[in-house]
Formats: C-alpha cells, structure tokens, sequence
C-alpha cells in the first residue's frame, strides 16, 4: 500500500505498541505531526521544551518497561533533546527519539535549522539513522524498537528530513529484522554458571550487589528466590533500589558514596560478591583498587563490555539476568550464613543512620519519610539531581518493585518533573511523586504548563533549602565553606505554580508536614508542597571523593575534618 | 602497563558513520590510531577494516568490546598474537638522476619493489610488505632526497584456518539461521 511517509511512521508506531508520544514540533516535523491527526491512538504530549520530551519518554520507558518515544524538529529541537538521549543511554533506559530534518536537497548545506544530529548523538546512541529513503523508513523502525529494547536498552535516534515525511512509498510492516552485527547474548554460558555455583555454595560471607539489569529484565522473584535459599543478603546500587523489597530481612541497603555505612561494610566485609545487571560505576564503588578487597568476584550483565571495565571479575556471565539467575538457582544449594547475618545486623544496629534527629526545623529526611507513611509506601518516587535525590533515595522505603526513577549515570538535574510527567502517564493509577531540589526544580519548571494541559495528577515535593544543596554541600566540607555560585533566590513556587494553574501550598513548619502531604493526597489533580527545609543540612553517610568504601562518614563536620587533616589526597 | 601496537580487524556493514563512531571510541580513551585501512572483504555489503593502535592490552580489549557493540560492527577481533600475515602498499617518489637512478633500481630489487613510474628528476616505486620492510626501504631512501610518500596503512589476516576466519564461519550461520 502508498502511503507518505509520515503515515508510514505513524502505521510502523502503531505496529510497535506505542501509545504515547512526548513531543514539540517545527518546520521540519510539520508533516509527520499532520499525518498524527488521521491516528488518535497515538496520544501526543506536548512539552515545553524538547529536554522534557526525551525525560518523559525515559520516565515513562522506566516505569512501564516499554520504548519511550519522542519527537522533536531538527536544528534547535534535536539538540535540546541531547541532555535527554544521552540520560537514557547512560541508565540504559529504552527510547527511540524521531527527529525532523530538513529536506533531502538541502542537507549538507548548512541549511535553516540544519543540524547533523546523528553526528552529535553517535556517542550517547545505541544506533541511530538519517533517513534517506522513503522506502526504507518502516524497516528502520522496526531495527530501532528492536535495539532499543533488547539486550542492554538504549536510545535509538531516527532522522527523518522533510521530505522524506512528504513523499509516498509502499508500506508493509517487516516481519524480518536483517541486523547482522547485533545479537545479544541472552543465555549464560552454562560452565560458567557452574563455576559461579559452587563459588556461590562455598562462600562463607556472600553477598548480592543488584543493579538496575534486575528491574530491566523482571527478574525480582528469581532475584529473591536466590537471596533466599542460599541465605544472601542483597544490598543494591542507587539504580537498583526497589529491585529488592527494602524490608525483606536479606535487604542491606545500597552501597556507594552517600549509600548506607553497613551495605559499605558489607562489601568489605564479603568472601563472595555476586554482582547482577550493574556496572561498578566509580560512584557506586568509591575508590576502586580498595573495593572488596576479600572477595572474588561473579559479575552477571548483558554487556559483555561492562564484565572486566572497572573491577577484576572472577567468574563473568555474560547473559539476560533473568535467564541465567533461572538455570544459577537450580545448582543452588539450601546453605545457611547465620554468623554472616548476624555480623551484618549488628552493623546495622551500630551505625542505624538513617535515624532522623530530633528536631525543631524541618529535615528532609523527615519529609521523605513521612511521604513514605503517608502514601501507604506505594508511590512511585521521581526525583532531580543532588542532596534531595539521596534523601529520597535514602528515607523512602522502597518494596514495591520498580517504584524509584532517578537520574544516576548522567545525574541531570531537571529530570524530575519531566519524568514525572512520562511515570504518570505510564502509571495513571499511582500516586507520583516528584521529589524535586529548588535548583533542580527550575531547570524544567515550564512543564509545570505540561502538567496543568494534560491535568496529570502529580504531586510535587521541593525540598528548599535556597542552594545548590549538593554542591554547597562539597564547598562546606572541601572548599572552607566558600559557597561560590550555590546561593540560590527564587521565585515564590506556590504563586508560580498558581499561575500555571496547579494548587500549591508552602509548608514552614513541621506540624505542617504531615497534614500538607495528606490534602496532597487528596487532591485530585496536580499539586505542589513548597517545603522550607533547614538549609545546611548535609547528607550523611558520606564517602569522601578519593575515599574506599570503608572510609565513610557518619557523623558529620568534626570527622570530617578528621579525615582531611589525616589524608593526604 | 606497556603500551604495544595492536592489529584490530573487523568485519563492518557498508552504512554510513561506522567509520566515524569506530574512530571516535578509540579518540574518545585517547588512543592514536596508527594506521585504518577500510575496504571489500569476501562477502558482499561487509567491509573489512584493519586498525592498528598502540595500547595496554587491557584498554585495547575494553576499546575492542566498544567497538563489538556498535550494531553496523559483525565482528571484530584483535589478532595481535596470533600468527598473522599483514602487509601495506606504499608508493614512493624519490629524486633521481642519471647518477643515482641505477642505484635506486638495485634497492628496489633488493626489496622487490617496482618503479611504476619514471620522470627527468624522479622515479615512483610502488611497494608492499609489512611495517618493517616498508620503513627499512623508506630509510634507504632518504638519501636521495624523498619527494612525496602514500602508504596504505596495515591489512591484515591470520594464517591458516584459523583466527579471522572465525568470522566468515560466524557469518555464514548467521546467514543460514535467517534463511530459514
Ligand atoms: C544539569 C546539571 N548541572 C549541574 C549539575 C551539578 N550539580 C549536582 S547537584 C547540584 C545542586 C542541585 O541543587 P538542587 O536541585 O537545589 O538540589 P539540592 O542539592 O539542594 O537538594 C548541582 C548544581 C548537575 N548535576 N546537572
Ligand atoms: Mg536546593
């Protein structure tokens, strides 16, 4: 059948299950946005700046396992969809990204709004296309959903210049994909499971690091099911929360610079490290020739690229997490490691950090931990990027699977709101939460517009404390409290928010919390709490940049000057 | 860690910018490209590169894992162990006369190189071999004045039926198994 070639995209879409698309047009998208009318079943969300398209589509990809898609025109409208593509590469997070580029005859010219977006994006792009025959366009999209969600996910960027939206081929959905270069390894080798067995059958302190590839390949019960016959207690990495029920007795945390001092321990402490879909990123492992130094290691991924980059590995596997933890735990034996757990309890017990002190101004962390009481632990928590993200990640406790979307690779501030708008639209029946910092806040504020247009009933949360907190945070610790460019004015949020149409309260006292989250909750639609937390606090535990992992902070200012004084970094 | 040159090949698809993100994951760990050498390889629509480099073993395999994962890169192996056969073309201009001109023939024969073209003032001689011999010819020329030179850069395969050959097995299963 003819048919133009944005139809031809719209029809391969509609192929591929999608449902929604987060987008902004232009001139060089016009045609693929007109053909959008003949298809209303593909619902298109219209930001307010193609940043927020890309993070939508990466929250929405997160919280339903799908591809995210998203459009943008070329020039401007793909390069502000950069910091977004290059977020879901870093997390591994599945998306394909269609952008407009100018018409055929023009390219190479340096024409208007002429840019070489697939040059930009071939680093931060597990594959990506310009388009240059009509013809070609469905098979494309057909390879680029298939890279996109298989094996390690991705971005996957399409270029479609004007014209090519304008002019007819015959369409037909491909059945076949013809990518020679690309099959991932998806079964484990089956000698290697076995050394990695009886690794796992004699070691006597074992533990399990799990990563964001569990929640990517839905492998929670074979995850736990592992945990829990050969007695392992699991810590995760930041991505990796909620891959693992945060209350199950096996659960020790996560690891890494602001991670709980007794998962650190943990690592330290260990004969045997099972690492699974994770990839020892230097923030997780803090100073790396010091990490585990007991223990051998059995590092299951899908990217054999990961196995051996940063950490020497014992045994690799190189396999979808969920096949090969299902062949791993039949050659597990039922095994026992009290005296290993009880060591770990009494860590626990000896450095509980996670206890808020008693105070009279309002601590985040109380914040946090009351949206976790208040929302029954069942909302799914977005955050933005610094010292709020960590509270976040710290003070909720995460047991449903799945339920914590953040930024950890790229760490893009103004990620928040946008992908809480995709989680929302992926999960209308749950309450979203965005966790958001007042900087963080203001990077993608314009989707407040978004938000009140599509009347998506999201629950903001900023944690204002009036700096750039994370940073502050450094220049207080590290630079004698200079705190060059992280005083932070801003506008009223609850008379901006107003003003997009969203209620808003502020909230400068903490008898206020509690009853603030409760008509939060009440409220139907959208609603933001502008909370005024003390604006020092600092996050604890704390890995100090250069730091082992056993080197954490606890308690803080005093030792850490301590450690300064004694290091010689 | 030492550092020693590494000979990569890889089977890649004829599209557009596999050249440009190979290139880049290696400028990316600053890594100095030798020499690249692209062209047709037995099967149709594969090119074959041959990508020499200087690198510690360890960041030559994780660069060699980067490069597996681009999707339009079949396969791509590092043969630098392996007993391998590698040769460059190289073309030569030389000034000459009628005094040194003679001489020049006996270098070339000495190498088995040829003289593809002869001028009042200079002879071209064309060349192949491996690194070594290339540069030893080339130092033996310097005397006489080198005009102009153009070498090809290393291609090369491993001997016997082993090693790169691997490669075309791979993908003629993968061939088969689609067909079906
Ligand atoms: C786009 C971007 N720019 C700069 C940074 C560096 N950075 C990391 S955390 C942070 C401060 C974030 O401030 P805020 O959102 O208010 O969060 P807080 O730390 O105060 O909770 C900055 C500037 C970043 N991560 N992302
Ligand atoms: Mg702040």
């Amino acid at each position: 059948m003819k048919m133009t070639g944005g139809q031809i995209i719209c029809e391969s879409l509609i192929k591929e299950g999608v449902e929604v698309i987060f987008g902004f047009p232009g001139g060089a998208v016009i045609p693929l946005y007109d053909t959008l009318l003949q298809y209303p079943q593909l619902r298109h969300i219209l930001v307010r700046h193609e940043q927020a398209a890309a993070h939508a589509a990466d929250g929405y990809a997160r919280v339903t396992g799908k591809v995210g898609v998203c459009f943008a025109t070329s020039g401007p409208g793909a390069t502000n969809l950069v910091t977004g593509i290059a977020n879901a590469y870093l997390d591994s997070v599945p998306m394909v990204a269609i952008t407009g580029q100018v018409s055929r005859p023009f390219i190479g010219k340096d024409a208007f709004q002429e840019i070489d977006i697939t040059g930009i994006t071939l680093p931060i792009t597990k594959h990506n296309y310009l388009v240059l025959d009509p013809g070609s366009l469905a098979n494309t999209i057909k390879e680029a959903f298939h890279i996109a969600r298989t094996g390690r996910p991705g971005p996957v960027l399409i270029d479609v210049p004007k014209d090519v939206q304008e002019v007819q081929a015959d369409f037909k959905y491909p059945t076949k994909l013809n990518l020679m270069g690309y099959e991932p390894t998806v079964k484990g080798h089956p000698a290697q499971i076995k050394k990695a067995s009886k690794l796992i059958n004699e070691a006597k302190r074992p533990l399990i690091i799990a990563g964001r590839g569990v929640i990517v390949s839905q492998a929670y019960t074979e995850l736990k099911r592992l945990a829990e016959v050969a007695q392992i207690p699991i810590i995760t990495t930041l991505l990796g929360i909620s891959s693992f029920p945060e209350s199950h007795v096996l659960n020790y945390g996560w690891l890494g610079m602001h991670g709980m001092a007794y998962a650190n321990m943990a690592v330290e402490a260990a004969d045997l490290i099972i690492a699974i879909g994770m990839r020892f990123d230097d923030r997780a492992t803090a100073k790396v020739s010091a990490f585990a130094p007991h223990a051998r290691v059995v590092h299951i991924d899908i990217d054999p690229a990961e196995i051996g980059k940063n950490i020497r590995v014992d045994v690799p596997i190189v396999g979808d997490v969920k096949v090969v933890l299902n062949i791993l735990n039949e050659q597990i034996n039922t095994i026992e490691h009290m005296d290993w757990i009880r060591q770990l309890n009494e860590w626990r017990e000896e450095h509980p950090l996670l206890q808020i002190r008693d105070f009279d101004g309002i601590l985040p962390q109380y914040i946090i931990s009351k949206i976790h009481e208040v929302t029954n632990g069942e909302a799914t928590i977005v955050t933005g990027v610094g010292q709020h993200q960590m509270w976040a990640a710290q003070h909720y406790l995460y047991d449903k699977p799945n339920t914590f979307v953040t930024s950890g690779g790229l760490g893009t501030m103004g990620f928040g709101l946008p992908a809480a708008i995709g989680a929302k639209v992926g999960r209308a029946k749950n309450d979203i939460w965005c966790i958001d910092g007042d900087g963080s806040f203001q990077m993608t504020i314009q989707e407040l517009a978004t938000i009140a247009q599509e009347k998506l009933a999201i629950k903001i949360a900023i944690m204002h404390n009036g700096y750039l907190g994370m940073v502050r945070q450094w220049q207080d610790l590290f630079y004698d409290k200079r705190y060059v460019a992280t005083p932070l004015s801003t506008p009223d949020f609850v008379k901006i928010s107003e003003a997009y149409g969203i209620s808003a309260i502020r909230v400068s006292h903490k008898e206020d919390v509690i009853p603030a989250i409760e008509r939060a909750m009440n409220e139907d639609g959208p609603f933001l709490i502008d909370f005024m937390i003390e604006p020092e606090e600092n996050v604890y535990p704390m890995v100090p940049p250069g730091g082992a992992l056993s080197e954490i902070l606890e308690e803080p200012k005093n030792e850490v000057e301590v450690w300064l004084r004694q290091s010689t970094r | 860690m030492a550092t020693a040159k590494h000979t990569i090949v890889a089977l890649v698809e004829d599209k557009p910018g596999v050249l440009a993100h190979m290139a880049s994951l290696f400028r990316r760990r600053g890594f100095n490209i030798d020499s690249i050498a692209v062209g047709g390889s037995e099967l149709p629509n594969l090119s074959r590169m041959t990508i020499v480099v200087d690198g510690t073993a360890i960041m030559v395999e994780q660069v060699r894992k980067q490069l597996d994962k681009v999707i339009d890169v079949v396969k791509v192996s590092d043969i630098t162990g392996d007993d391998m056969i590698a040769r460059e073309l190289a073309l030569i201009k030389v000034k000459a006369n009628s005094s040194t001109r003679s001489e020049i023939i006996q270098i070339v024969d000495i190498f088995r190189a040829n003289i593809v073209d002869v001028a009042s003032d200079s002879v071209t001689i064309e060349a192949t071999g491996d690194d070594e011999k290339i540069t030893s010819l080339l130092h033996l020329l310097r005397g006489f004045g080198v005009k102009e030179i153009a070498r090809t850069g290393s291609i090369a395969m491993t001997r016997g039926n082993q090693g790169a050959l691997k490669i075309v097995e791979k993908i003629s299963n993968v061939r088969v198994k689609r067909q079906k």
